[in-house]
């Protein structure tokens, strides 16, 4: 679904190279330490940022010079998800449409959004009102109403609580099964992606340096960098 | 510290006291003759003060708001060099500027000689193209600080959302824009119906006038103080309210855009929209750059009149000199008091500091020439009482450097210091001269830079024998004698532009 062909990237003095394939359906869990390039594979991915050298494909499609809006992906930041002056409801419409003509079917796609997300009390609050959790599920709903099949989530719920951050993770979880997303999310948190992944890459300085089935990655951890990052 | 905090305080409230009573004791004294006072020239005065000040702000504003959103979007070479000059405006003295203005659009200026027609700037006219001047750099100024504070994933949702130009600017950019505009409009109408040297030089007779100008004029024309007093109530009413507005939105507001590398953009970009962010940068550069450079042009070509230049420039000095030395004097023991003390206790020592803002110059002016004259009317106080005001006037801007700077000292080092036993003037050699010698070079020369612009209080006290730069270039503009005047202008320019890149290098 999501394949990096020696993706190469610059940032400062750290050159960055990916080759990585992801498949359909699949949910990759990426930790590694902060600024080893986590979120810069999302970006390259999403297209904020471009590779040095490289191909990016998405769903058998080169994308490599494509702009963000082209991409069959959606993304999902640590913060500053929604436009503070505009309501819940307008914050989500605006995944469907930048011009906020909507048709019926459109408006009833954006209440069962809400509906699914449990934020259809706070159709018309502005996220100020709203707490950091609601907040990031102004954007779960958003990215349901866009239904890419490209789910990127970078450290979404870093910000939360444990016990709402297990919740919010459990309802990504269960969008992913239900709409046969292909996810990648970057998490601080390793037990995130241990809860969650199928997959989970270790990154650092730049590279992948391994990537496992989660439950392999985290019991062997045969790279001493991997063990020392995890504390084992 | 607190003792020469309160001394500092009170000599703020007798200064502006000694402006303030005397103003109403006259008016009730008088009776307040209203059918005399409230005459068709007090209404009409009154009429345009708004009027200039409302058009004003409403052009500053309007054309402000495309240059701050190209200047947003765009970066090109030279973006940070224009946003440091587009302070240039409102930190060279307003003389300066407004001959440049003259030399531009007067009727024997570029534009005049371009086109072939006569212009004339005296008036309406000349004062909003000088306002406008001033106030809309600032403006833009302000509100690209808020343009730049906009999240970078707003720049990556909006990419991934497939927001066009106009998208961005409904969801984006305006919102931004829009939360700054009650804070700069109310400020920038408070400049504009305070502003005294543009009306002076620019405004034409009673048809033009001003609160602030009519103030002195009936004051050093008509002599009559009954008639400055309800003028300079007038202004009170107007500019209190305009204060306290302008000191709730401020709070939210910055001045100085960082210099930063912005965040990246994924701009929709088009060849017209190229075309057009070039147009209105062009528009905007032009207006703000061309009659500096006219002013410059002109002044090099001069025949400078140089003992009056000399005499006027030794006059300058010290009368700035001395107010840069007060107004320090009087904001350290106050932005002292200000870190260490109560939040109570700082709110009024900053409304206290506000308090130059909020009584005007020429309502200040008014009080104290009334006390001097019944006080016989000393010789050598004039040059005393520009001193003072001037220190009154620099006072906000050398409090809103030196506050935060002694804050962060004080929150670093007292403790230490208590322990160790160091006060006093120990502390003060060791400790707080090295550690604030930045913070306090710039409100130094900040102060010396607004008093050696300064053409209120000298206009208001000065004479003959007390003429500041200013003060000369307004004499050879009144008596159109404009080339001298652009030398004198010239060598003013020069010096207070070294003095502002002397105070970039500490801010």
């Amino acid at each position: 679904m999501i394949r990096l062909d020696h993706v190469t990237f610059h940032y400062e003095d750290l050159r960055m190279e990916f080759d990585v394939a992801v498949a359909k359906g699949e949910f990759l869990g990426i930790i590694g330490p902060s600024g080893s390039g986590k979120s810069t594979l999302l970006n390259l991915i999403a297209g904020f940022e471009s590779p040095a050298a490289g191909h990016i494909f998405i769903a058998n499609r080169e994308v490599t010079a494509s702009p963000p809006a082209k991409r069959p992906v959606t993304m999902i930041f640590q913060d500053n998800n929604s436009f503070a002056h505009l309501d819940v409801w307008t914050n989500v419409a605006l995944g469907l449409s930048p011009s906020l003509k909507l048709d019926a079917d459109q408006r009833a796609l954006i209440n069962s959004a809400l509906a699914a997300t449990g934020l259809e009390a706070y159709a018309r609050r502005k996220p100020g009102e709203l707490s950091g959790g609601e907040r990031q599920r102004i954007a779960i709903a958003r990215a349901l109403v866009r239904d890419q099949p490209v789910l990127l989530l970078d450290e979404p719920f870093t910000a939360l609580g444990p016990k709402l951050r297990q919740d919010m993770l459990d309802l990504v979880v269960a969008l992913h099964k239900s709409r046969g997303l292909t996810t990648l999310m970057v998490s601080h948190h390793p037990e995130d992606a241990r809860r969650a992944a199928d997959r989970t890459a270790f990154i650092a300085n730049g590279r992948i340096l391994a990537i496992a089935p989660t439950a392999e990655l985290f019991a062997a951890a045969r790279d001493p960098e991997i063990t020392e990052y995890l504390g084992l | 510290m607190r003792l020469s905090a309160s001394l500092s305080f009170s000599l703020i409230l007798v200064a502006i006291g000694a402006g303030l009573v005397p103003v109403i004791a006259i008016g009730f004294g008088q009776g307040y003759e209203l059918s005399r006072l409230f005459d068709a020239y007090f209404f009409r005065v009154v009429t345009f003060t708004i009027v200039q000040a409302t058009l004003s702000t409403v052009f500053s504003v309007l054309f402000a708001i495309p240059v701050a959103r190209t200047l947003a979007r765009r970066q090109f070479p030279g973006r940070g060099l224009v946003l440091r000059l587009f302070a240039l405006p409102l930190a060279l003295p307003a003389i300066v500027a407004i001959l440049g203005i003259v030399e531009i659009y007067g009727r024997s200026g570029w534009l005049s000689r371009l086109t072939a027609l006569e212009l004339d700037i005296y008036g309406l006219a000349g004062i909003l193209i000088a306002h406008v001047f001033f106030n809309m750099p600032l403006a833009a100024r302000m509100m690209l600080v808020r343009l730049d504070q906009i999240a970078p994933e707003s720049f990556r949702l909006s990419a991934q959302l497939g927001f066009g130009a106009g998208a961005f600017w409904r969801f984006i950019e305006w919102p931004a824009i829009r939360e700054t505009l009650p804070g700069i409009a109310s400020l920038v109408f408070l400049l504009c119906a305070a502003s005294f040297a543009t009306v002076l030089t620019l405004g034409g007779g009673p048809q033009a006038t001003t609160l602030e100008v009519a103030i002195y004029q009936a004051l050093r024309y008509d002599f009559d103080p009954a008639r400055a007093s309800l003028l300079s109530m007038a202004q009170l009413a107007l500019c209190v309210p305009l204060v306290a507005l302008t000191a709730a939105a401020a709070g939210r507001l910055q001045h100085a855009p960082a210099l930063r590398a912005k965040a990246r953009r994924f701009a929709t970009d088009t060849a017209f929209s190229r075309l057009a962010d070039g147009g209105i940068l062009a528009v905007a550069l032009a207006f703000v750059f061309l009659p500096l450079i006219a002013l410059v042009l002109a002044g090099i070509g001069a025949p400078f009149a140089w003992s009056a230049i000399a005499g006027a420039m030794i006059t300058s000095l010290f009368l700035a000199g001395g107010a840069m030395l007060l107004s320090l004097l009087l904001a350290w023991p106050l932005a002292n008091a200000a870190a260490r003390g109560s939040p109570l206790l700082t709110r009024l020592l900053s409304t206290a500091a506000l308090l130059a803002f909020i009584v005007p110059p020429a309502v200040l002016a008014t009080g104290w020439f009334v006390l001097a004259l019944k006080a016989g009317d000393p010789p050598h106080l004039a040059p005393l009482l520009v001193i003072v005001m001037n220190a009154l006037m620099a006072l906000p801007f050398g409090l809103s450097v030196l506050t935060p700077a002694v804050s962060q000292s004080a929150a670093r080092h007292d403790r230490l210091c208590a322990g160790l036993g160091l006060s006093g003037f120990a502390r003060l050699r060791l400790i707080d001269l090295p550690v604030l010698a930045r913070p306090l070079g710039l409100a130094a020369a900040l102060s010396f830079a607004i008093s050696l612009g300064d053409l209120t209080a000298i206009t208001l006290f000065g004479s003959q024998d007390l003429t500041t730069l200013p003060a000369l270039v307004y004499r050879q503009m009144g008596s159109y004698r404009l080339d001298a005047a652009a030398g004198s202008a010239l060598v003013l320019a020069v010096f207070s532009t070294a003095i502002i890149a002397m105070a970039e290098r500490w801010r």
